[in-house]
């Protein structure tokens, strides 16, 4: 499928020098200080530090900074149409550029859903005017999110969806997600599946274990998810079928997926930086911004998800990116819709909390926060000569407190907000252009 | 204290100091005037966002015998039915400046919540499935009464404890008062996770002889809908507290409304052991002694000192 898949408005083409600051893609053997100059939104040259003249193009002072290649999040909600008092095409895209992100894909649960092409078609013409970085669009596996009846998907895909998604709620029926899958040999395109069982699930607002049982709060136990990534598997490995697993939250699914991956099952799968860094202890407080779906899972769960992370039996990061209203959060904890931003912080957060105390390889995050391209089968962002420039400038030594500058999302619910993260994203470029410009980061010379 | 938000915030002494205060209390209700002048001028108001007839009359009650002003507010008939959401009924009600608010919903922290949006004193008269803790000072009071204190007591909660608050604040409350606890009930009523608050989990009643006191749930009838048992029937054969399995020198206790016949047997809870009455008369003495903490506060446990001159 053609990077035209993911569209984005008006991008000004960078004509960038970035001097001196430490390169680092693991995908094209790059770690190190160089110099990347940029003409016309276009990776030209990648010299030692001192080499390129770079005549006429902006200098942007990278010593002392890592330059990775722009981060994809193949998981977020931006809302439109529909709950754009939640978040639209321009905020979200600006929260991801904040993050340090070049593209991102986008969930059909809107409002309503995109479970048709004209309103596949409609989005995707806003998204050519008001992103601010290239946004590609899943559609419905099922009609209005329902469960039951399959969309029209192979006019989806002749539409632009880049697969398939009930994100949000899962495909119950087996039999239903089997015909999907079975039809996937017609209209491509992944199918990403939220893993769910509804009747073990239903009246659960939060991890089911000693922290629900203390609080009183319906529990949702992780066999809901394990159980479903273990029948999904066996049916994508029946039909021979791709599929991808989004946000595990459990030892047992991280167990299921390596277990369908040794048998050679087409399968991939994301983990959210909030499993990956909190758990159900940090929901004793109810805050309304801890309760996600999946929820947070106990500490044995998360070690098993970094372990999963580290060993590439998950193959990627996603943020969920789940905006929500204020008035919609400020409610007792059971009332609360489930979610929580992760775009803005996606980066810091587990630099902070995973590479900084030695749990995780700088080299492997970024490639695990680039890697959700190509399970898309988009090109992976990479720093390499005649490539576009989809490239993030970071002081790693940048300590700043989450949310105390407010955020570029339209909403602030975010689960890692008032955390001391290290970790600030200065540029991104996106798609060859300059999406996101940190304010206080000022240009060397013109 | 400026709330009383739960029991798992209180320690081993806050509990004292209140059921001491209740035992002070006690006297006042012995009186033909019924009545002290403690919180005069005071307002109380209780917020219930879920039927209550007991609670909320026992509260109205222990505020009027301190001479507070009562105003009842439920949800029901009011502008929530309109759709206002927690926060601004809160902030309506909290502009007419009450002392105290009286919390009940059927959220789990919904009663912390309103502590943040007033700067009233709040007392949660239940939130959800989460902490109910009145109820457990009640009964605390109630035993030591009885049993002179909990040391070493042995005391059974039996039934629906996964739907419980009053469960959740009384393993809280009799372990820190040095009792204790087991749970007993149906397995599908057990919460995953319940023995880290401290107690120990029985999965049948046929150990119940070792308990000094039997403490029965309700067992709401919406839950057999819901197919957490497979009937009344059933829960009842296993489950029910009846004279045949209570022996003499047990004591019976609950936390009302009863339903005769489902957890408790008629003739358990007319028997000599039940202390359901007690229960109820502890209610009000309790919460006066809580409403008085709150709002007389520190004034009546240390005499105010006299001013200094320099």
């Amino acid at each position: 499928m053609a990077i035209s898949s993911l569209l984005h408005g008006p991008l000004a083409s960078a004509d960038v020098l970035i001097a001196g600051a430490h390169a680092l893609d693991p995908g094209a053997g790059l770690d190190g200080g160089h110099d990347v100059l940029v003409r016309d939104g276009q990776i030209v040259q990648i010299s030692p530090p001192g080499e390129i003249d770079g005549e006429g193009a902006e200098l942007i002072a990278g010593a002392g900074k890592h330059l990775f290649p722009a981060f994809f999040d193949p998981h977020v909600h931006l809302r439109s149409p529909g709950q754009e008092h939640k978040e639209d095409l321009e905020t979200g895209t600006r929260a991801a550029a904040a993050g340090g992100f070049g593209a991102v894909i986008a969930m059909p649960n809107t409002d309503p859903p995109l479970d048709s092409a004209p309103l596949l078609r409609s989005v995707r013409e806003s998204a050519a005017r008001e992103a601010r970085i290239p946004v590609g669009f899943l559609a419905a596996i099922t009609r209005g999110l329902g469960g039951e009846e399959l969309s029209e998907m192979a006019e989806l895909a002749g539409a632009g969806a880049l697969g398939f998604t009930d994100d949000g709620r899962p495909v119950a029926s087996a039999g239903v997600l089997r015909k999907a899958l079975q039809y996937q040999r017609l209209c491509g395109g992944v199918l990403t599946l939220h893993e769910e069982d509804p009747s073990l699930s239903r009246g659960g607002s939060m991890h089911e274990g000693e922290v629900s049982a203390a609080l009183g709060l319906g529990g949702i136990p992780t066999i809901s998810e394990s159980t479903m990534v273990a029948r999904d598997a066996e049916l994508a490995g029946y039909e021979q079928a791709r599929v991808h697993f989004q946000h595990l939250s459990c030892a047992a699914s991280v167990r299921a997926v390596a277990a369908a991956k040794a048998l050679g099952y087409r399968v991939s799968c994301e983990v959210t930086p909030h499993h990956l860094l909190l758990s159900d202890a940090d929901v004793r407080s109810l805050d309304t911004s801890m309760k996600m779906n999946p929820p947070l899972s106990d500490e044995r769960d998360r070690r098993a998800l970094i372990e999963g992370l580290r060993d590439g039996t998950i193959d990627c990061v996603a943020t969920d990116h789940a905006p929500h209203a204020r008035h919609e959060k400020e409610v007792p904890f059971e009332q609360a819709p489930m979610g929580t931003t992760g775009l803005e912080t996606a980066f810091a957060a587990l630099y902070t909390g995973l590479v900084l105390p030695g749990e995780l390889a700088l080299a492997t995050l970024v490639e695990r926060m680039t890697a959700s391209a190509a399970l898309f089968e988009l090109p992976t962002p990479s720093i390499a000569v005649g490539e576009p420039a989809n490239l993030t400038l970071v002081d790693l030594g940048a300590e700043w407190v989450a949310g105390e500058s407010g955020w570029e999302s339209r909403s602030a619910n975010c689960c890692f907000a008032g955390r001391r993260l290290s970790g600030r994203v200065l540029i991104t470029i996106a798609a060859g252009g300059v999406a996101y410009r940190e304010r206080a980061f000022s240009v060397v010379a013109a | 204290m400026n709330h009383l938000l739960s029991i798992e915030e209180l320690d081993r002494d806050a509990i004292e100091r209140i059921v001491s205060q209740a035992q002070r209390f006690a006297e006042v209700s012995d009186r033909e005037i019924k009545k002290v002048p403690a919180l005069r001028g005071r307002m109380v108001l209780n917020l219930f966002y879920e039927a209550s007839t007991r609670t909320r009359s026992s509260f109205e009650l222990a505020a009027k015998r301190l001479s507070a002003d009562v105003v009842n507010f439920a949800a029901s008939g009011s502008s929530v039915e309109k759709g206002e959401s927690l926060k601004d009924t809160v902030l309506t009600l909290a502009a007419h400046k009450p002392d105290a608010i009286v919390v009940r919903t059927p959220w789990a922290g919904a009663a912390e919540l309103v502590s943040r949006w007033t700067s009233a004193a709040i007392v949660n008269a239940g939130d959800g499935k989460h902490e109910h803790p009145t109820q457990a000072l009640l009964d605390v009071y109630t035993l030591q009464r009885r049993l002179g204190g909990l040391d070493g007591v042995s005391i059974w909660i039996v039934g629906d404890v996964a739907h419980s608050r009053v469960a959740r604040s009384n393993i809280l409350a009799f372990t820190r008062m040095g009792a204790r606890v087991t749970v007993a009930g149906p397995p599908t009523l057990i919460p995953r996770g319940i023995e880290t608050l401290g107690c120990e989990v029985r999965y049948s009643l046929a150990d119940l002889g070792q308990a000094d006191v039997v403490y029965a749930l309700r067992m709401q009838r919406e839950r057999m809908s819901e197919a957490w048992v497979p009937s009344l029937r059933e829960y009842a054969s296993c489950f029910q507290i009846s004279a045949r399995r209570l022996s003499p020198r047990q004591l019976l206790m609950h936390p009302g409304p009863v339903n005769r016949g489902v957890e408790l047997s008629g003739e358990a809870v007319d028997s000599p052991q039940a202390v359901i009455a007690e229960q109820v008369e502890a209610g009000v003495v309790v919460r006066m002694a809580v409403l008085y903490e709150l709002l007389a506060g520190a004034r009546a446990f240390r005499p105010v000192p006299e001013p200094q001159l320099a």
